[in-house]
Order: structure tokens, then sequence, then C-alpha cells
């Protein structure tokens, strides 16, 4: 599988993401430098987490103008498959690739932990096809924003059309805090109208190894290689 | 036309700042009536305002070092692993396979309590600085923080603003925060310790250091731009403090983690190219004490053109420009030649880069301005006669010894433990440490109390059936026993610090260590400090853990009240397979054994233990002494049981004694334990002092260890002349029975651990 990483000035997680899929398909990605316009043609392109530009202004508002995201559009064009992982999420959200925001957590503080999601019935994709409906992955979250907020219609539109990818859930009946930013019903990930473009608050990179406290990022990475390479 | 009036008309600043000093300056500069004289005497003329300014920096405690280094200089730094001590930007330790680990820490103590956000998030940005700046990768941070009392309203406000800072710089530059300590005592609420530690990982033949070479050498200014932010910070870091101390805000500096990130990243490649000769980051005094340490350290001088240095504002001085602690800056001297392709480094990661002088061979630091020469000061006076002051000294000591029977109370031990765990400084620190991004960089292994060190893995040491090495980090003290007496203290601290790390399953390697005091022309608190440094250096060597860097922050005083004297030590032990790594949690049929303890141990130490304050209301009685043979003993045996991986989990002894350390073992799977007593202990009521000090004393030397290989482990024991007692199985009830004495919720004090701290902070979950 080809696959390319793209880095933008505060990316913090590209090494780690790097590392990950290389463990799962033996070949190192590709590091796209945010101000190239021309990128090859790949399978997959990784936008990992960071703090892109200081998440000065708004988080990844500033990343959101850089050249590299109008070759990250014509790829998705063609029909080409995205991950945005945490500021990943919020740079496709601030790009417009995906529709709604991502606010302050309701608590207004930074949240680093682990976080239980759930996956969703929703339309033919990438990412989600070879897990079961229902399935649980433990993955952490660390993050300041990622409180996804949508409009009544928008909710709407979302639910009709499949594009609620992940949601955390409870472990337990009295859990309180399960869900870690305050995000509108409980949303964790949601896919674009084609399916092809999955951002995600939780860090599936930081889950690959026994020794993090569990593997479930490394499964939820090895699924997506396997239905992209068929 | 006369020069220096011309250069009225160009920049007033400069042309005062050109003036002759008076004494009344270097009074206000924080210099005394002596030091002046022999500024002057030394070079031979009367300093101008710039000159006298870079002498007041570099002569302050924070760069001199002048109260502490007579004992200083006492300490341990030697050691066949050590590959750097104290006198670089970091300390410097082998850790096998070619590889480094780098590590240091540092206090932001005023600052921090002036303005807690950037305080704390500059502290941690200064201290990675320091470990980059020798050509290592940080790998991770920890913090030592120390806060006034939970119930005053000021608590919350920096606790909130100092862990938002900390977390601020750590999240953003992408190194995890995997640890530290956080406590709370009344004499802290006008004076908060901040203490940031940062660990890197470089290769052992490509360490970078300071000095300068090679008179001709271009001097190279990267990163941020020099604003007006942070002037004689390190002047304002070395004074007491008064009720009108927030005025200094001005002085704080500000940090800015995504240039410090920009700065990291473009600093580490132009390191793997040849270009860079030395290089020294612009911390405390800036660019006075970078260039002046660089050329002083390399036997040269320095020459530099100020108006080539980028700043943020306009008609800056040349004190303005040698004395702003603006932050993400860096000194570098380059091979000639290299500059081009230096600078297309900076360029792509949209920092500055300006050539602002070159090294020479006159001994002398000259600086230009506007095309007159703003200072021109010969390097040794600068460096060599900063005062070393001996000041007079009376190391106190507290030798009651307090018996349980001294203290007579009506609680139960459940009622104690409760207390215990409702104290914000045992209870569960998740409600901070959730604030931390402690997973990227996907190599922490232990984070925040997972295990009694933070673990992260050695990226890039994986082998075929091994995950590859670990660093363990932690860092300790206990200042209530350096109080009571100061030797103990240090050696206490040292101790348990290399308890945590073979608790982890790794070995103790090297400490640096950050002494923080009241103020040191007082004879107590001079004691406080000598009497620590000895206790540390004892330790230390006894445990071959050497010093290899260190901070020293005094004058933590607030109109006239001390700090309890706070000697905090970071260190650092390596595992060679981190899947051997141990946590503190219990498993579900788990031999839990006290090590340490003997079968015969009947009574508890209860001398300034958190149990004995809970039942005096006040800190009473000598400190548990320390047994430097029994701690070295319990060490080396917990490493050879891990190594036989006989060992599912270990938890040292420490606050709030043995059962407090009972119940944390088994808080994360709710286990139970019905808990073997001491034969004479066996009839006791819960309200029996002997008992209770059984349960809640606070002897040293004693870990807890989890096995599921009872047999094996005892035979190892025995052999080894290994004190120990056998506390008994754990079980799925949840209940912690001692016979038919009490029972204990497992549920109810987990619950308790967990609410403190956020209920504290008015968090209501």
């Amino acid at each position: 599988m080809r696959s390319g990483v793209v880095i933008f000035p505060g990316s913090n997680c590209d090494r780690d993401m790097i590392v990950a899929i290389r463990k799962i398909t033996g070949k190192t990605p590709i590091k796209i430098w945010h101000k190239e316009y021309d990128i090859p043609n790949l399978d997959l392109i990784v936008i990992p987490g960071g703090f892109t530009f200081g998440d000065y202004l708004r988080c990844g508002a500033l990343a959101a103008r850089s050249p590299v995201i109008t070759s990250i559009k014509n790829h998705i064009s063609r029909g080409g498959t995205v991950l945005g992982v945490c500021n990943g999420f919020q740079i496709l959200i601030e790009a417009k690739i995906l529709p709604g925001s991502l606010i302050r957590n309701k608590k207004l503080l930074f949240t680093c932990r682990e976080t239980t999601l759930e996956v969703q019935s929703c339309i033919e994709n990438p990412f989600l096809s070879g897990l079961k409906i229902g399935e649980c992955l433990k993955i952490p979250v660390a993050h300041n924003e990622g409180n996804y907020f949508a409009s009544k219609d928008l909710l709407k539109q979302l639910k009709e059309e499949g594009r609620i990818a992940l949601k955390y859930i409870k472990q337990k009946d009295n859990e309180k805090n399960y869900n870690p930013n305050g995000s509108t019903e409980d949303i964790a990930g949601i896919l674009s109208n084609n399916g092809k473009v999955l951002g995600m608050m939780p860090h599936p990179e930081r889950a690959i190894n026994y020794l993090h406290g569990g593997t479930d990022g490394l499964k939820f990475l090895t699924n997506c290689v396997e239905q992209i390479i068929g | 036309m006369e020069p220096q009036s011309e250069l009225l008309k160009i920049n007033k600043n400069e042309y005062l700042a050109q003036q002759k000093s008076k004494l009344e300056d270097a009074l206000e500069m924080g210099l005394t009536k002596d030091e002046y004289n022999l500024i002057c005497e030394k070079i031979d003329k009367i300093p101008n305002i710039t000159e006298l300014g870079i002498f007041s920096a570099m002569f302050s405690e924070h760069c001199s070092y002048k109260s502490s280094k007579k004992w200083l200089k006492t300490l341990p730094t030697e050691a066949s692993h050590v590959i750097q001590g104290p006198g670089e930007n970091a300390g410097v330790i082998d850790i096998g396979e070619n590889l480094a680990a780098v590590f240091k820490i540092e206090s932001h103590n005023h600052p921090s309590f002036i303005e807690p956000y950037q305080g704390s998030a500059t502290g941690v940005g200064g201290i990675l600085r320091d470990v980059f700046t020798m050509g290592a990768r940080p790998i991770a941070l920890m913090n030592a923080l120390r806060f006034g009392s939970p119930d005053q309203p000021l608590t919350k406000y920096l606790v909130s603003g100092v862990v938002k800072g900390i977390g601020g710089y750590g999240n953003c530059i992408g190194i995890p925060t995997v640890g530290g300590e956080t406590n709370f005592d009344k004499s802290y609420d006008g004076n908060i310790l901040v203490n940031a530690m940062a660990v890197g990982l470089a290769k052992k033949d490509r360490i970078f250091y300071s000095a300068a070479t090679g008179a001709g050498n271009p001097v190279i200014y990267v990163g941020a731009k020099t604003g007006r932010d942070g002037i004689h910070g390190a002047t304002m870091a070395s004074a007491e403090f008064t009720e009108n101390s927030t005025e200094k805000r001005p002085t704080v500096q500000v940090g800015d983690p995504f240039t410090g990130k920009l700065l990291l990243e473009a600093c580490l490649e132009l390191m793997n190219t040849n270009a860079v000769l030395s290089i020294q980051d612009m911390g405390a005094a800036g660019l006075t004490s970078s260039s002046v340490e660089m050329a002083s350290k390399g036997s040269l001088g320095m020459n530099l053109n100020l108006d080539l240095v980028p700043t943020r504002e306009n008609k800056m001085s040349s004190y303005e420009i040698m004395l702003s602690e603006s932050q993400e800056r860096m000194l570098m001297i380059l091979k000639p030649g290299s500059e081009k392709k230096a600078k297309s480094i900076f360029d792509k990661w949209d920092l500055d880069f300006a050539n602002i002088g070159e090294v020479t061979n006159t001994g002398r630091l000259i600086l230009t301005k506007h095309g007159f020469e703003a200072c021109n000061l010969p390097l040794e006076p600068l460096v060599e006669d900063a005062p070393e002051y001996n000041k007079p000294f009376e190391i106190k000591a507290i030798k009651k010894v307090l018996k349980p029977s001294d203290l007579k109370t009506n609680l139960t031990i459940i009622d104690i433990l409760k207390i215990i765990f409702k104290n914000p400084n045992i209870a569960s620190k998740k409600w901070i440490w959730e604030q931390y991004d402690s997973s990227v960089m996907g190599d922490t292994i232990f984070a925040n109390g997972d295990s009694d060190a933070s673990l992260v893995k050695i990226h890039g040491t994986e082998k075929k059936g091994s995950f590859g090495k670990g660093l363990a980090i932690t860092t300790d003290c206990t200042p209530r026993y350096v109080k009571s007496d100061p030797i103990i203290g240090g050696m206490q601290a040292v101790c348990e610090a290399a308890r945590n790390i073979a608790s982890s399953g790794a070995k103790p390697l090297a400490i640096t260590n950050n002494l923080n005091f009241g103020n040191p022309d007082k004879k107590n608190v001079m004691g406080e400090i000598v009497g620590s440094i000895k206790g540390i250096s004892e330790a230390a060597s006894y445990l071959s853990t050497p010093i290899v860097s260190g901070n020293v922050s005094l004058y933590n005083e607030t109109n006239g009240k001390s700090i309890l004297p706070t000697p905090v030590i970071g260190m650092v032990g390596v595992i060679d397979k981190v899947e051997n790594s141990l946590k503190i949690s219990a498993e579900p049929d788990n031999v839990l054994i006290a090590l340490g303890q003997s079968e015969n141990f009947k009574a508890g130490w209860v001398g300034c233990s958190i149990y004995q304050e809970i039942i005096n209301k006040k800190y009473d009685g000598a400190p548990p002494p320390i047994n430097l043979e029994n701690e070295k003993k319990v060490i080396e045996i917990i490493l050879k049981l891990n190594e036989q991986k006989l060992l599912t989990a270990a938890h040292d002894i420490s606050d709030g004694g043995l059962l407090t350390t009972v119940c944390e073992m088994l808080f994360k799977y709710d286990l139970g334990l019905d808990i073997n007593l001491p034969s004479n202990l066996i009839n006791c009521d819960s309200y029996d002092p002997l008992l209770q000090s059984w349960c809640f004393g606070e002897d040293q030397a004693r870990i807890i260890i989890a096995t599921k290989h009872i047999k094996k482990v005892q035979l190892i024991l025995k052999e080894n002349n290994i004190d120990f007692f056998v506390l008994g199985e754990t079980n799925s009830s949840s209940n912690l029975n001692l016979k038919n004495i009490t029972t204990i919720s497992i549920y109810e004090i987990k619950n308790l651990n967990e609410k403190t701290i956020p209920s504290m902070m008015g968090d209501q979950q």
C-alpha cells in the first residue's frame, strides 16, 4: 500500500502514525510537507495530530489554508482515501472537507485518557467495513477542542446518510465521563458523503502495543489497510 | 558633532545604556556595594549601564550559585556511566547501545507565582531547550509542584494556572508529560514551587557542547525575535518576595510552544549535518549568559554586532537586548562556510537566522550598537570572579523520637485511612494528569502513577523478542523530613527515588536535583541547604547514582517566611526489556510481601509521619532513620526477583505507611486481602496505637511486592538475608480485612482517593 503522512509546522503525531503504518504494512509512508502542491498518487493520506501553527486563530484554521490542502482535495475528488486524526480532523473541518465544527471540550480542560468507541452502522467505507457494528474499541484521546458540534439539520443529514462512524460509549451503566469532551450525541468520528474521508478525535496510533495498555488502535488501522488494499 | 550626541539622536535608550554607572544602579540591579567595587577593580574602569547589567546577571544567585557553590562542589558527580556531569546545559549518561540519556530539572518558582500559566509554560520550554541544545530529542517531561494550603482560594487559582501552563507547552510541542508529584503545604502559600524536568535521547557520539571554538568562526542567532520581556528575570529569581511582587509581572517571560517546536525540529535537523560546532540556549540572562559562557568555556572572546540581532520592538538598547529573556532562542557557533546550508533549514521552519558576530581570541566580550562600542569587558572576571560566599549555617535536627504510645487517639484505623485519602497530598492526582498529554510519541509505558516510576520505551531499540530498552524516571522529596532533619531528609529523597526506579523494574543510574530553599542569609536556612546536600551526597555515593545536573532556587520566602526545605531529586534508571517493567497494581491471587520489614517488626516509626500529623495536627519528632545498606539490599533484591520474572507488581512504602500502600495496590482491580498481622498485634483493637503505627508508620527501605511464585520468592529472600513479612493473598472480595479487628471497603477508599482533588478544585465530575 502506498501511503503518505502530511506534516505541517507544529504536527506532532506524524512520527507515531508513520511507526503504526509501517508496523502494519512493512512500508514506510512518505512524508508530505505542507507546502507541496504535487503529491503522488497514494492509496491513503493521513493527516496526523498536533498543534499545527500552534493552534493559533482556531485549531486547524491556518493549516487548512496550506498549499497541500489543494492537493488533498484533488486526491479526494479522484476518489482517494483520507484519514484525519485529532488535529487532522480539525483541519478537515476547517478545510470544509468534513462538516460541522469542533469546539472547546465541555469542561474547558485538555483531556488525555482512554475512551471506549463503538463502531456505528454507516455507509460503505474503507475504515470500518471489516469491523462489526457495535464492536467496541479502546483508543485514547488527547485534545482541547474535540467537542463535535453540528446543527440539528446537519445532524439529521449525517444520520440519514450514515456518516456517523464512531461514538464514545459507556462501559458501565453508571459511568458519567465516558464522553471526554461533551460532543453532540457522543460523536467521536464522522465520514464524508462518499465514505472515503474519516475524521476522528481518538488516536489509534497510540494503541498499537499491549504495553500501551491495548492494541485496539492497531486493530482499527490494520482493518483500514486491509480494506484499502482489498 | 560629538559622537555620543549623535547616538542620542539615533536611539536615546542606547545613549542612556552607554552612560557610566553609579553605585545606586548596581544596588538597584541586586548587586552589593562590595560586588560593585570588585567589578570596577577587576575591569579597571567604571562600567557603563550595559556592562553593569551583564555583570549583575552573571553575578546573580541564579547564574553564579554564589551561596551554594561551595557546597555543590561536594556532590558526587562521577561514575563510569557519566558522560557529562554538572556545568553543561544538561547532564548526560551512557545507557548502552551507543545511546545517551540527557536530562535536567529546573525551577520556575517565582515567575509561576506571579503569572502561573506563562511561568510554568516557560519553565517547561526552558528545560526542553536545555536538553535539545545537547543534541538530544526530548522524550519525556516530569514536574515537581508544591502549592500552598488547599483551603486557600489562591491555591486553586495557582494549581489551575500552573497545570494549564505545563500542559499548554508540553502538549503543544508534543513531548509526553509522564509524571511527577504535586504536594500542598501552607509554607508554600506565598511561594509555590514549579520544577520541570526533561529527559532526552541522543547518540552517545553525537552530543553537542557549549564551549566556543575557533577564532573567526561565525556566531549565529536563531529562533524567535528578542523583545523586552523577562528583562532581568534572573535577578528577580534571586530576590525574596514581598506583597508587591505581582507588580513584577512584566519580568515574566512569555512562552510560544509552537516556535519552540519549530526550533526543536530545526536544531535537530541542523545537528544532523556537520555544521554545528557549539550551541547554547538563551535561558536565564538570555544573550548575556549564552555569549559569556560559550566564549569563556572555550577560553576565547566574542564580538557581536547587536544591530544584527532580530528584535521584536524598535529602538531596543544594548542593555535590553543583552538582558532580555525572550524565549525560544539559541546561540550557535557554525563551521565557516556552512551558513548557507544552515540558513536554508531555518528558512524552511520559518525561523530567524542571523549572523551576529564572530569568535575572537581576545578573551573579551565586545558589543557594538549603531557603530558605538556598547560593551567591552574581559570575560574572566565575569565568570571566575563571581563571588563565592561561605555563609554561616547551623544544621538543626529534631532528635526526639516519638513512640506510638505518645499518640493517643479516638480515631479507628478506618477513620485514619479515610483522612489519609482525603488529603490531597496522598489522593490521586488524576484530575491534574489528565490535562497533560502523556501518550504522544507513542512510547509511554507507564505514566502518572501506574508504576512507582514513569517509564518510556526507547524508540529504535526494539529487537526480535523484545520491545527494547526503557527509561524510568521519578521525582521525589519529602520536605517535612528535611525540615526536621536536613541530612536524613536529603538521604531519604535519594533513597525513595531509587526505590521508585527499582520498583518499576529499572536500575537507578543518576540524579538531577532541584534545591529549593528560603533565604540563605539565615543561618538555619543555610543549615538546611548544607545538611540536605550532605545527605544527598552520602546516599547518592552509596547507591552509585551521581548528580549530573541540577538547579538551585533560593530566596523562596514571602515577607520573611521561608518555604519547607525542598531538595527535589529527579532520578533516571534504565531497564533492558520494557516488557519486564513493574506496575503498582496487584492482580487476583497474588501474594503480597513487604520487603525490608521483619516478622518481628512490631511498631512503626511515627515521628514526622502523615499519621502523626493527623493525630497531633502538626508534624513532630525525628523523621524515620535511613539505613543505606538496607536501602541498597532492597533495591538489589527487587531487581534480582524481577530478572527471574517472579513479580507482578511492586510499590514502595512511603507517605501514609504500609496500609496506604496496600490500598493503592488493590485499587485498580478492586481486590481484597486478609492481611496477616504480627502475633503481638492480633489481639489489638482498632484504636491501639501500636497496631496503628504498624499500619501507618513510615519506616524506610521497604517495598511491597506482588507475586504468583511465593515459594521461589521466599527461598531467594532467605538466601539473600532479606527481611520480609508475608501480608497475604489477594482475593476478589474488595474487602481489606485486618483479622477480626476491622474490615475496610476498597471501593469506598478508592472513591475517596479519586474524589479528593476534583472536589478541591470544584469539579463536580
